[in-house]
């Protein structure tokens, strides 16, 4: 039998992730939309970064920045009581970099598609920036936060090479699915590398093709026939 | 009463133009903006709503300052309370009609409000339905109930009735009417329609490229002071032909091909393509009710 650790483990740092960066995401995807700062390519830029540059060279920077022998490092071990290098929290911290173009740009692509009448509508009509933000905007984009949510949370699955770098392969801490896979190779344990693999291969497939369906609205036209 | 004197650049597909608007609105009247597209109607609107503002100027309200660029005074849209009816109808697609009418309320404000407009407005039948599944018409309608929810003071059209055919124009052109007069309204209403405006205005403001040119009652504006007894029409001449000292002019009045005779003097100043007013006096009409 495999050990569950490395898939428990994976999922928690996933699903943590994901809440996290649905916090994050829905005010800065909302700027990004809406705003007229001359700042925003460079902003849209960073968010963009982690799409193109290999997972390794986030990895390297994040172990740098982190470690304990450096400025910003030791502050956090001194004052926060912090330890990000090969712990769960570093390992959150990267997955929220490494995922943040996955919830961003949907989330972006959301409130840019939705009519500005809606929002100046609900002004008129008295109501509150936040009132409409969750009233009227983000019932509106349903999907669009649906596809954030699925695609950063699959995104974070399938990390390797930045969990590699900064988290290490610490049982129980940092080991995650995908590093698994891979010590399990490298010990020549190729069954128990097969069962992580096919568990990672049809849950992902699953979560996506329930994407698919619910957003192109295959479930709803059954209901109606 | 509105008293409103603005000034902003605008920066559109043509160029620069200055807004430079300075006029008052009198309580309870309902005054119609016309002009080409692209005169700025939609911004004058935009900018007494507070969604929009001016590089500098003032707008007072019933004596309450809305917005005064030198001493900084901006009253927020939600402070305005002014009943809106976008273009486009911005209808909450999330919402069904009732919903949509409901989300406008004020807070502790009673419910009963809406029952009522869903009633003078006609909307009980489709007051579960979603806004994708109504038509142009219906939607005005769900817009302008909507607008009308909080009790504003002043109502505001931006060219609701443009899209719609002329049935359920002039219907939705006597809803208007009913609340205007029902909840004493002032209203401003952008339109393009010179019958539309002829029928329901006090007051036309006629804008171009960001000035008002001309301003007054329809019939001042539109130079229809001898409507007495009279009937005209303006057309488009489509074809002249010439029979003996006479000519025939084919004229196209609004979807309508009309032929009417002409006397050789005045035919012979005319070409195809020409605008005309074609009237006639003192005579007797055959009048069949259609609708």
């Amino acid at each position: 039998m495999i050990d569950w650790e490395p898939l428990i483990l994976t999922f928690k740092l996933a699903f943590i992730t994901t809440i996290l960066l649905l916090l994050l995401s829905i005010p800065l995807g909302f700027w990004l939309a809406h705003t007229k700062s001359k700042l925003k390519p460079i902003f849209e830029t960073f968010v963009s970064m982690p799409l193109v540059l290999p997972p390794t060279v986030i990895g390297f920077y994040l172990l740098i920045a982190f470690s304990p022998s450096n400025s910003f490092g030791s502050w956090l071990n001194d004052w926060l009581g912090l330890r990000l290098v090969f712990s769960f929290e570093g390992l959150l911290i990267a997955s929220i970099i490494y995922s943040l173009p996955f919830m961003v740009h949907p989330i972006q692509a959301g409130f840019s598609n939705l009519p500005g009448s809606l929002k100046d509508m609900s002004y008129v009509l008295g109501k509150s920036k936040t009132t409409t933000l969750f009233k009227v905007l983000l019932p509106n984009i349903k999907s669009s936060l649906l596809t954030g949510i699925v695609l950063a949370f699959a995104h974070t699955v399938g990390e390797f090479g930045v969990v590699l770098m900064i988290g290490g392969n610490i049982p129980g801490k940092t080991k995650v699915a995908s590093i698994a896979i891979y010590d399990e190779v490298e010990s020549l344990n190729y069954d128990a590398a097969n069962t992580y693999s096919l568990i990672l291969f049809a849950l992902t497939f699953s979560i996506l093709l329930a994407v698919y369906l619910i957003n192109g609205g295959y479930l709803k036209k059954q209901k109606n026939d | 009463m509105i008293e409103i004197a603005i000034q902003k650049i605008l920066t559109s597909a043509l160029g620069e133009m200055s807004l430079d608007i300075n006029t008052t609105i009198e309580k309870g009247n309902l005054v119609t903006i016309y002009g080409k597209s692209g005169a700025g109607k939609t911004t004058i609107l935009r900018i007494l709503a507070g969604l929009l503002s001016p590089d500098k100027g003032e707008i007072k309200v019933n004596g309450i300052t809305w917005l005064n660029t030198i001493n900084g005074i901006n009253l927020k849209p939600q402070k305005r309370k002014i009943g809106f009816v976008f273009q486009d109808y911005a209808l909450f697609p999330n919402m069904n009609v009732k919903e949509n009418l409901l989300f406008a309320l004020n807070k502790g404000q009673d419910t009963k409000i809406v029952n009522h407009l869903i009633e003078i407005i006609e909307l009980g039948e489709l007051q579960n339905r979603k806004p994708e599944t109504l038509s142009g018409g219906q939607k005005q309608r769900v817009a302008l109930a909507r607008a009308l929810v909080q009790k504003p003071s002043i109502l505001m059209l931006d060219e609701p009735l443009s899209a719609l055919d002329s049935e359920i124009r002039f219907k939705l052109q006597q809803y208007i009417l009913t609340v205007h007069k029902e909840y004493k309204l002032t209203t401003l209403l952008i339109s393009h329609d010179i019958s539309e405006i002829l029928r329901m205005s006090d007051k036309v403001l006629e804008l171009d490229n960001g000035k008002i040119i001309r301003q007054g009652t329809p019939n001042e504006v539109f130079n229809y002071k001898e409507l007495n007894a009279k009937f005209q029409f303006t057309g488009t001449i489509i074809d002249i032909v010439k029979q003996d000292f006479i000519f025939i002019l084919t004229i196209r009045i609004g979807k309508d091909l009309v032929k009417v005779v002409a006397d050789e003097s005045e035919g012979e100043q005319l070409l195809i393509g020409d605008k005309i007013l074609v009237s006639s006096k003192a005579f007797n009409p055959v009048i069949n009710k259609i609708g």
